[in-house]
């Protein structure tokens, strides 16, 4: 298990090769289905994830990123719907389960923890008794356990316990989040998926609590799926990082790689949208145009229309993940070839 | 220090995407679902009325209702108040639905008691709409001491119970005419619906379009009769139909017990007649029935059409399979 | 280098709110701008940065003349607000001082199409202008922000533009106005990150090559440093920090500024993170107790900071903060 880290970037645990993966997903793909025909929301997206790795989906609005979450976790309302593509979770396919099987694996061992979670908190019950209900749904009677976990929990948490008899209103937005995930954390599950948790929070609570979780990480041994559009706040959080565009990957790495030398041009964009706070002050361009509208199926690269380094060919070929040294690229700029020049030029 | 602008201009006009957070409504990539049309009032109204199959019938069945209306003589060919055939005949081509004890066909009746009816319900319908949404939106944006009173007034209203209220004030103004008759109504019943469209103003209070028509130096008349009330029109239709119904209902109600003019022709004196002849115990129950059949179709046409506008009103209640997806991000 | 002149375009004098909150019963009261003393010059664009909490809102409904100040004043070109009375010199407040939102999905009336609020806006203060001239007015608006093509864009329904569009329409219609100072409420913070930037060039055009001032309302410091020229840090209803927007980065002064500098996530920079990190919590406004907000999370509070509020004071040329300790060359110390 692998201590705090301090400083500098998280390196992937040394174990990564021997344990199988504990989550393997393998060409997902979603689809809504909408009045003027399917929209796929998600392309053929794979990874794999360690136990007690983290990784960070990161992409804008749009880009897929929430709809794969809830695919993952079997989440899904119609008129969504996977329509291709395996989900293993330890081992057992996910896709398929019943409601029941469901419900054995959730919280036990996959938790998610939603974006405003903290709006998900039962305004009339007090925490205490949202933990109690949580624990009971599970198979734990004992009063006694009852009480000692929810305490354990919610200290892991860095609330005081004393806060197991407040209602959610009385507590603020950063507390309330850090009680979903204390909830997240009663089984000590071996998967949480977060969607956004920090994005209603403020920079301090976010820089904290992201601190807590990693800490959380080393302790309880979790692997972590953590989306965000912010990049630069999983940055110094994760090992393995996903750069989603339109529904696909469009870079897959470990961070240190990705943020050293990102590769596909809309991750050099969405890194060089970032101003910083140290540094030269330069003036920035962001990514002109929009994100493309998945309702109108195209040739060629998604990004192409908005792309600095877009070739003739980016219009024609739909581009594969290219790899690139330890990274998948979904670009023409890596594509098989000597030069990796696909075409034109 | 100067920065030079980019001058990053949004390019083509092509489908919306939406590059924000939060996209209006729920709706997955590319933003193309992202709200429906929500502008041209007449064309979102059409378009919920189509696609819910409880508000199509009860439009269906108003238009029935309106067209019989507008053209009675086009349907019954006799005349409803002469007395000029047997009495209590049964059912028969010649009267479909029988004469009544003077010797009236009781189908023309029914049928050129439609428009009484109607006006009733469109009149004093949107005349309790007009007063709803004066004082119901008028407390809401106005706030302070101006919602304190017009709260007050329109709590009263609503814990009195209308009916006695409205017998009370008819049997006051010895009965009387349609007028009178939709002048009680408009004056009574008023009071559910203000509180609904009060509560929907307040929660469009905070909306920032009305704090950038402040901000821009609207007067506080203008903001709610130019911004305000135009994105509250699904609710209003919503409004005008519970008030219309009970339009009906509370008109058809006064003429039973006699408190309309006993000498129109209209559904609710059809029953007032057919009680005074004990109609039901002498064998002629198509004269308390055929009018009340007609009464509960036009309340429910008016009541299944109000089912499209609480879907306008409330997305969540759409049903899934047809407009909405998660959102993708 | 701004230069603020004797009397700067808009400056506040111990501007303060407070909104009564809780039942008749139990009366308290939020206080959600305190002692605020601050100004604004022409051609600058000046940054007010805080947390939920701090105030910075409530601030900007104060200049825009939403809510009415509890006690203090604001004053525009040297002549006070409180003196405002008549429909014309509101008016003329309001065409010369509007505001940008932040949300972009409510900003905008769903009803009209695009063109409405600018339109209306040229109505109310521009009134000598004909029809057509209005309409060329906001065309011309429109492609300042770099909305093209204009006439197309004034005819669409607000559902069919995009969230960074309809951001880039609130600041056409302020600018159509002909103002002087755009008061801009966190227009960037629901937009994507790639869009974001489009929005910040946009402003700073409007400063470059329009000399119009902005109070760009944040709670990204990061953005603050990338488009103004001076940055003013509020904490629980009062400034603790002030001055031109390099210097207090560099070297600031008051350790809640550490803080929210350490804090702020920055791929090019390490992470230093220490063991006891502050959780964030919001500060106490709600019958607040003389002394300094920030002094039950402060590592260098001292007893006066419990007993006195820290007034703001100048300690370095330009550069004030409202802090007992601080001083013009500690080195930082408080966090990170």
């Amino acid at each position: 298990m692998a201590s705090v880290r301090t400083d500098a970037d998280p390196q992937p645990s040394p174990s990564r090769s021997q344990a199988g993966p504990i989550l393997d997903v393998r060409d997902l793909s979603v689809a809504y289905a909408m009045d003027r025909g399917a929209v796929l929301a998600v392309d053929r997206v794979s990874f794999e994830l360690y136990p007690g790795e983290f990784l960070g989906i990161v992409g804008e609005s749009g880009c897929g990123k929430s709809t794969l979450l809830f695919a993952i976790a079997q989440l899904l309302v119609p008129a969504a719907a996977i329509i291709g593509g395996s989900v293993t979770f330890r081992g057992e396919s996910m896709v398929g389960l019943t409601d029941d099987q469901l419900a054995a694996i959730r919280w036990r061992n996959l938790s998610v923890v939603m974006q405003s979670a903290m709006n998900a908190l039962n305004p009339v019950k007090s925490v205490g008794a949202q933990l109690k209900d949580a624990m009971k749904a599970h198979g734990v009677t004992s009063a006694d356990e009852i009480a000692t976990r929810s305490a354990d929990v919610l200290r892991m948490v860095g609330i005081d316990p004393v806060h197991l008899k407040s209602y959610p209103h009385q507590l603020s937005g950063g507390m309330r989040q850090r009680s979903m995930i204390a909830m997240a954390l009663l089984f000590a599950p071996d998967l949480v998926i977060m969607d956004e948790p920090t994005s209603a929070l403020d920079v301090v609570a976010q820089r904290s609590l992201m601190v807590h979780i990693k800490k959380l990480q080393a302790e309880l041994g979790f692997a972590v799926v953590f989306v965000t559009h912010d990049m630069s706040l999983v940055s110094h959080f994760s090992e393995r990082l996903m750069v989603m565009y339109a529904g696909q990957v469009a870079e897959w790495g470990t961070t240190r790689d990705i943020f050293g030398t990102p590769r596909h041009p809309y991750s050099i964009g969405l890194m060089e949208a970032f101003p910083s706070i140290k540094g030269e002050r330069v003036p920035l361009t962001g990514i002109p145009g929009r994100p493309p509208d998945l309702s109108q199926r195209q040739h060629g690269c998604w990004f192409a229309p908005r792309c600095p380094q877009v070739m003739p060919a980016c219009r024609e070929i739909n581009p594969d993940l290219y790899p690139v040294q330890d990274e998948l690229v979904r670009c023409l700029l890596y594509a098989a070839g000597a030069d990796g020049k696909a075409g034109g030029d | 220090m100067s920065m030079p602008i980019s001058g990053v201009a949004t390019t083509t006009p092509g489908p919306p995407g939406p590059d924000a957070q939060q996209p209006a409504l729920g709706g997955p990539v590319g933003g193309r679902y992202v709200a429906p049309p929500a502008t041209r009032a007449l064309g979102r109204i059409a378009h919920a009325v189509r696609s819910n199959r409880k508000a199509t019938t009860g439009a269906v069945l108003l238009l029935i209702f309106i067209l019989v209306g507008l053209f009675p003589g086009l349907i019954a060919r006799d005349s409803p108040t002469q007395d000029a055939y047997a009495p209590r005949l049964g059912l028969s081509t010649a009267h479909l639905l029988g004469t009544t004890a003077y010797g009236q066909d009781m189908f023309a009746q029914v049928i050129w008691g439609t428009r009484n009816v109607l006006i009733i319900a469109f009149v004093a319908g949107l005349a309790c709409t007009g007063i709803a949404v004066l004082v119901g939106v008028g407390a809401a944006y106005l706030g302070g001491l101006w919602d304190g009173s017009l709260n007050l007034v329109t709590d009263v209203l609503l814990v009195i119970p209308l009916f006695p209220l409205l017998i009370i004030i008819a049997a006051y103004l010895h009965g009387g005419s349609t007028i009178v008759l939709i002048l009680v109504i408009t004056v009574t019943s008023w009071s559910y619906t203000a509180r609904q469209l009060r509560s929907q103003a307040l929660s469009l209070r905070n909306r920032d379009f009305l704090a950038a028509a402040r901000v821009r130096g609207e007067r506080q008349l203008y903001v709610i009769v130019v911004e305000v009330i135009p994105t509250m029109t699904s609710l209003l239709v919503a409004c005008f139909l519970t008030n219309a119904l009970y339009a009906v209902l509370f008109a058809s109600s006064l003429q039973f017990i006699g408190l309309g003019d006993p000498n129109t022709v209209g559904w609710g004196t059809m029953l007032y007649w057919a009680e005074n002849n004990a109609a039901l115990q002498t064998g002629q129950p198509m004269w308390a029935i055929a009018p009340g059949a007609c009464i509960a179709a036009l309340g429910a046409a008016f009541a299944l059409l109000n089912y499209a506008f609480d879907e306008v009103g409330n997305p969540a209640l759409r049903p899934v399979r047809r407009t909405r997806g998660k959102r993708a991000d | 280098m701004t230069e603020i002149a004797a009397e700067p375009l808009l400056r506040t004098e111990r501007l303060t709110r407070h909104f009564k909150i809780g039942s008749a019963l139990s009366r308290r009261t939020l206080h959600a701008v305190d002692d605020v003393s601050l100004a604004i010059g022409a051609r600058e664009i000046v940054a007010l940065a805080g947390e939920s909490g701090s105030g910075k809102s409530t601030i900007a409904r104060l200049l825009a003349k939403l809510y009415k100040p509890t006690s203090g004043e604001i004053y525009f070109g040297g002549r006070p607000l409180s003196s405002i009375r008549s429909r014309k010199d509101l008016l003329q407040y309001r065409g010369d001082v509007p505001m940008v939102f932040q949300d972009p999905f409510s900003v905008t009336n769903p009803v009209y199409r695009a063109s409405h609020g600018i339109l209306r806006a040229l109505a109310l203060h521009r009134p000598e202008l004909s029809r057509q001239q209005r309409h060329e007015e906001a065309e011309r608006a429109l492609e300042a922000v770099g909305l093209s093509p204009a006439a197309e864009i004034m005819q669409r329904y607000p559902y069919e533009l995009s969230g960074g569009q309809r951001q880039r329409l609130g600041f056409a219609q302020a600018l159509s106005l002909r103002p002087k100072l755009i008061l801009a409420d966190e227009p960037v913070s629901m937009l994507d990150v790639s869009i974001r930037i489009g929005l910040l060039n946009v402003m700073a055009g409007l400063r470059d090559k329009l000399g119009v001032s902005v109070l760009y309302i944040t709670h990204d410091i990061a953005s603050a440093r990338y488009v103004a020229d001076r940055l003013i840090v509020m904490y629980a209803g009062h400034i603790a920090e002030a001055g031109p927007v390099e210097e207090v980065l560099a070297r600031p002064r008051h350790p809640y500024t550490q803080l929210l500098l350490s804090a702020v996530p920055d791929p090019r920079a390490e992470l230093h993170v220490s063991e006891e990190t502050d959780m964030g919590e919001p500060p106490r406004v709600i019958d607040p107790t003389p002394g300094c907000r920030f002094r039950w999370r402060c590592p260098l509070a001292i007893d006066e900071c419990a007993q006195v509020t820290p007034e703001l004071r100048l300690l370095l040329p330009g550069h004030q903060a409202a802090c007992h300790v601080a001083t013009a060359d500690m080195p930082l110390r408080a966090f990170g």
